[in-house]
């Protein structure tokens, strides 16, 4: 007699998830840099601000002393990359996580209801997007500097709050696109149309049907929510727009900017190192991103 | 005995899956003679749609055939492209289950039929291919053709849609149509439209069609002769009065007892579930749900013998006749 | 089709002056035009102050300043720089020349060898050049342009002249400086590093982009009658694979041009190119109004023009949408 194995669709798309190497091992590594930033004032060396030595300490190689050099008044990058790394990833999930939740409440009323609100929000989450991005983004970013009330709120330009809540003014609408998309496909599916029939309202089909569903997309969109917010922030600080708390504090930002100088002088650890922490948590995230974009939504055919 | 125009012998199809091989087709004989109507009957997973998509050449390269198919004389199996280009649409056609997603969504309906005129009639122009286009879609019954013909698939209804598909798949005069669930995706009244579409077209070009389907209602309106398939083989064969009078094998007496008929207050489904098959049983596949199994049955597979005028691979057939009180 | 082309043109004009009368009000609460004004000019005469507000449309009120502003910017009466009262045109023109230059070229590079790519990668998915091509695309998406530029910069600059003791693509400008005159290979020569860092941008996405699509249409049940219809693999692929697989990417290229004119202007801002980006940050830093709002315009202008575009392109590749 033949057996047929259960599996419920949770298992499936874990193991779906597992079997995608890179992303496992993006995992690993993550996790191994969040612990490392998370024990920051034990698994960095020095100080944020500290210098590494007595003068001379300024632009020294990678060397026992300071791993992977000094900067460009002494202090040692590696701790300053992980306190970096620590700010940055906050800035990143703070932001992926508002700009989520904000997203799937617009993206669900506005797939759901349709209408004139769906209108509204695709034309502007349209235009959003397809301005340039930097462009918009200093702009806003002055603008609410301005508004006096919110500052109060938020904090001033170069805080941190700020910056998460001037990324998630943008980062919502990626999301609510994708919520919208998702929820668009579900409308019509039947056990939509069944739990209309028995007189659900809509809040609860949202909530009980709509939105569980959509987990999957949801997960995608927040981990791709969580590289764009960190490349964001590298971007604004690489123009000299990031966070500026004071006592010599940074961000992963901040450390990549000074690479630009770097380049024409040849002390090249100083772009090295954190590019390379960059790109590598940006490969990481978007390897986890995609593996569970396959997860979820699995194409069978791609011969992978 | 009309000639032979399509002829399958010994054929077998093993996907080669994440999980294992899948024996999907396990030594299946078929004879199409010029202008008959086959039915072949079987549930999803018997097998019968890919046996055809074998013979058409139209399997990923991930499935294994073997065997042999012999379509007007000459050996489709492990041909060069060339012939296989030149079978396909030329000499055997195959139409599909949903036709809406089986046309191209962004070319007009006309450009399709044409595409497909000009890809084994190279010598016609493009007027006369467009004019042929147009006919053929009066054949099908599509009304106000020569307009239609400049229209997009979604423009038309879902039987309208299915006229299309087959007026493709006649353009070149095929000796062969293979038609794979043509009305499973059509609302019923549909259904006997399409039908009828496939007999007038059987009829005025003596084409031979193959009628894969998993209702028996269809077979016993159009059919000349059945076959009927379960788990990669083929279970029974023969005229479809014959078939549907005095049925041999278990399975064919299971399909025609459920089905709804007069005086009969409950259904009498067949118990059990169709095998894996990654893991086929050794012996016949029906076994398993046969309520006249022997250890004889579950041993070796059996293969089709002839049994007065039928073929069955119930190796307990004469038994069972007796059994039964049949004759 | 064209009632629909129409309908959505009639919708641009609006939706444009909404939205610059936003990025008025967003300059003006931003950069505080008056006092960037002051800070460059700190011994203007009153007059002179009084005649910025007025042509800038500078008043108290937002909505009245908009449209004070609105009449002269459509007539053509626009004000000067803040700093040393350059004229606005002549600048913007330059800047947007240079710019369409490079990112005409970058795109049109990029695109082509992109969509060439993914279909290059989807043709045989899983094998060993699907997943280098896979790979290479991933990387060049996740690493931001301003590090391959930065990157560049040094390859370029400042070792290769060390390895081979000349510079192969110059890293600044359009021209080498004191250069007059159209010079084609020079121009090239410059345009080269910003356009690569630019170029493998849009390689990246759209190789993805048209593997994806790809790979989606030929899992199609279309493709399958296309095959048993006895045409040849190549027309099956491109009359009936590719041609479909390019819906999507044309509708989203369109919509990418943003991303593209955002890559532009770091790799602007990198090599000193002196196009929109650069005249953007540049007039932004200082504040300069009158410099910034005919850039605005243009730049809406032309996001609102793409939008159309890849609107009415959608329509006319996929013919089941042209209902309205």
């Amino acid at each position: 007699m033949t057996e047929f194995a259960t599996i419920s669709p949770k298992r499936m798309a874990m193991r779906r998830f597992l079997s995608h190497k890179a992303a496992v091992g993006s995992c690993v590594l993550l996790s191994i840099m969040v612990l490392a930033v998370i024990l920051a004032p034990i698994s960095a060396r020095y100080g944020v601000n500290e210098s590494v030595r007595k003068p001379p300490n300024t632009f020294l190689p990678p060397q026992k002393l300071a791993w992977f050099g000094t900067d460009d008044i002494g202090r040692d990058l590696y701790s300053r990359l992980i306190y970096g790394i620590r700010v940055s990833l906050i800035i990143g999930l703070f932001t992926a996580v508002i700009s989520t939740v904000i997203g799937c409440v617009v993206g669900a009323v506005a797939g759901f209801r349709g209408g004139r609100f769906d209108d509204i929000v695709m034309r502007v989450t349209d235009l959003f997007l397809a301005f340039p991005f930097l462009v918009a983004l200093l702009v806003i970013r002055n603008t609410l500097g301005s508004i006096g009330w919110l500052i109060a709120i938020i904090g001033d330009k170069s805080s941190v709050r700020f910056i998460v809540f001037l990324l998630s003014f943008f980062g919502w609408m990626g999301v609510a696109r994708i919520v919208r998309g998702q929820v668009l496909a579900l409308k019509e599916r039947e056990f939509i149309e069944a739990a209309r029939a028995v007189g659900a309202t809509r809040r609860y089909i949202v909530r009980r049907h709509l939105l569980p569903n959509s987990i999957g997309p949801i997960m995608v969109a927040l981990s791709f929510a969580v590289v764009g917010a960190i490349t964001a922030e590298s971007t604004l600080a690489f123009f000299g727009y990031g966070p500026q708390a004071g006592d010599g504090a940074t961000s992963l930002g901040i450390l990549v900017g000074a690479a630009k100088g770097a380049v024409q002088t040849g002390y090249w650890w100083i772009a090295v190192f954190p590019c390379f922490a960059l790109v590598l948590i940006s490969l990481a995230i978007n390897f986890i991103g995609d593996a569970l974009r396959d997860a979820t939504d699995p194409r069978l055919d791609r011969g992978e | 005995m009309s000639e032979l125009v399509l002829s399958i012998r010994d054929l077998r199809v093993t996907f080669d899956t994440p999980l294992g091989p899948l024996e999907a087709v396990r030594g299946v004989d078929l004879d199409v003679h010029a202008g008959e109507m086959m039915g072949v009957v079987g549930e999803s997973g018997s097998g019968k749609s890919v046996t055809f998509l074998a013979a058409m050449g139209l399997l990923p390269h991930q499935a294994k055939v073997s065997g042999s198919v012999m379509l007007n004389g000459q050996e489709m199996l492990g041909a060069s492209n060339k012939v296989l280009r030149n079978m396909r649409g030329g000499l055997m056609s195959m139409i599909f289950q949903d036709p809406l997603s089986a046309l191209n969504p962004v070319h007009r309906v006309g450009d399709q039929i044409v595409e497909m005129l000009k890809a084994h009639q190279q010598k016609m122009s493009d007027k006369d291919a467009a004019k042929r286009a147009v006919e053929l879609l009066d054949i099908v019954g599509i009304p106000q053709a020569s307009e239609r013909a400049h229209q997009y698939p979604h423009e038309f209804s879902g039987g309208m849609r299915q006229r299309v598909v087959i007026a493709i798949a006649i353009a070149n005069n095929p000796k062969v149509l293979i038609a794979d669930e043509p009305t499973t995706a059509l609302d019923v009244t549909v259904q006997a439209q399409i039908l009828e579409v496939i007999e007038r077209v059987q009829k005025s070009f003596g084409t031979a069609v193959v009628l894969i389907t998993h209702d028996l209602g269809v077979i016993a309106r159009v059919a000349d002769r059945v076959n009927v398939m379960y788990a990669g083989c083929n279970v029974e064969k023969g005229g479809v009065e014959s078939l549907f009078d005095h049925p041999s094998h278990p399975y064919t007496r299971g399909l025609l007892a459920s089905l709804p008929h007069e005086g009969v207050e409950r259904l009498t489904p067949i118990t059990g579930f169709p095998p894996n098959m990654l893991m086929p049983p050794p012996g016949c596949g029906f076994a398993p749900r046969c309520s006249h199994v022997t250890d004889a049955c579950l041993a070796s597979l059996p293969s089709l013998r002839t049994f007065s005028d039928l073929e069955t691979a119930c190796i307990r057939a004469e038994e069972l006749v007796v059994k039964a009180g049949l004759s | 089709m064209l009632r629909f082309t129409i309908r959505r043109l009639a919708w641009a004009v609006p939706t444009l002056l909404l939205v610059t009368f936003l990025v008025y009000v967003a300059l003006r609460l931003g950069t505080d035009p008056l006092q960037s004004y002051l800070r460059t000019n700190p011994r203007a005469s009153k007059e002179k102050i009084e005649q910025y507000k007025s042509v800038n449309g500078l008043s108290s009120n937002y909505v009245l300043g908009y449209f004070h502003w609105l009449k002269n910017f459509v007539t053509f009466n626009w004000p000067r720089s803040i700093k040393g009262s350059r004229e606005v045109w002549p600048e913007l023109k330059d800047a947007m020349a240079n710019t369409i230059r490079l990112g005409t070229f970058a795109t049109v590079v990029g695109v082509s060898i992109g969509l060439l790519v993914g279909m290059f990668a989807a043709l045989k998915p899983g094998s060993r050049r699907d997943v280098a091509v896979n790979t290479g695309a991933f990387l060049g998406v996740s690493i931001p342009p301003y590090i391959t530029a930065v990157l560049f910069q040094l390859v370029f600059a400042v070792y290769w002249s060390r390895w081979f003791g000349k510079t192969l693509f110059p890293t600044s400008g359009v021209y080498p400086p004191g250069h007059t005159g159209f010079n084609l290979v020079l121009m090239l020569k410059h345009m080269a590093l910003p356009m690569m860092v630019v170029a493998i941008q849009v390689i990246a996405t759209y190789s993805r982009y048209m593997r994806s699509s790809l790979l989606d249409v030929m899992n199609s049940d279309f493709m399958r009658t296309a095959r048993s219809k006895g045409i040849s693999e190549r027309q099956v692929l491109l009359k009936h694979g590719v041609r479909n697989a390019l819906i999507p990417v044309v509708t989203i290229a369109a919509l990418d041009i943003g991303s593209i004119i955002g890559g532009l202007i770091i790799s602007e801002n990198i090599f000193a190119y002196p196009g929109m980006g650069l005249y953007f940050l540049d007039s932004f830093t200082n504040g300069d109004f009158p410099l910034l709002m005919p850039w605005m315009v243009l730049v809406v202008a032309s996001t609102l023009m793409f939008n159309l575009i890849a609107d009415v392109s959608y329509a006319f590749l996929d013919p089941r949408i042209r209902l309205d």
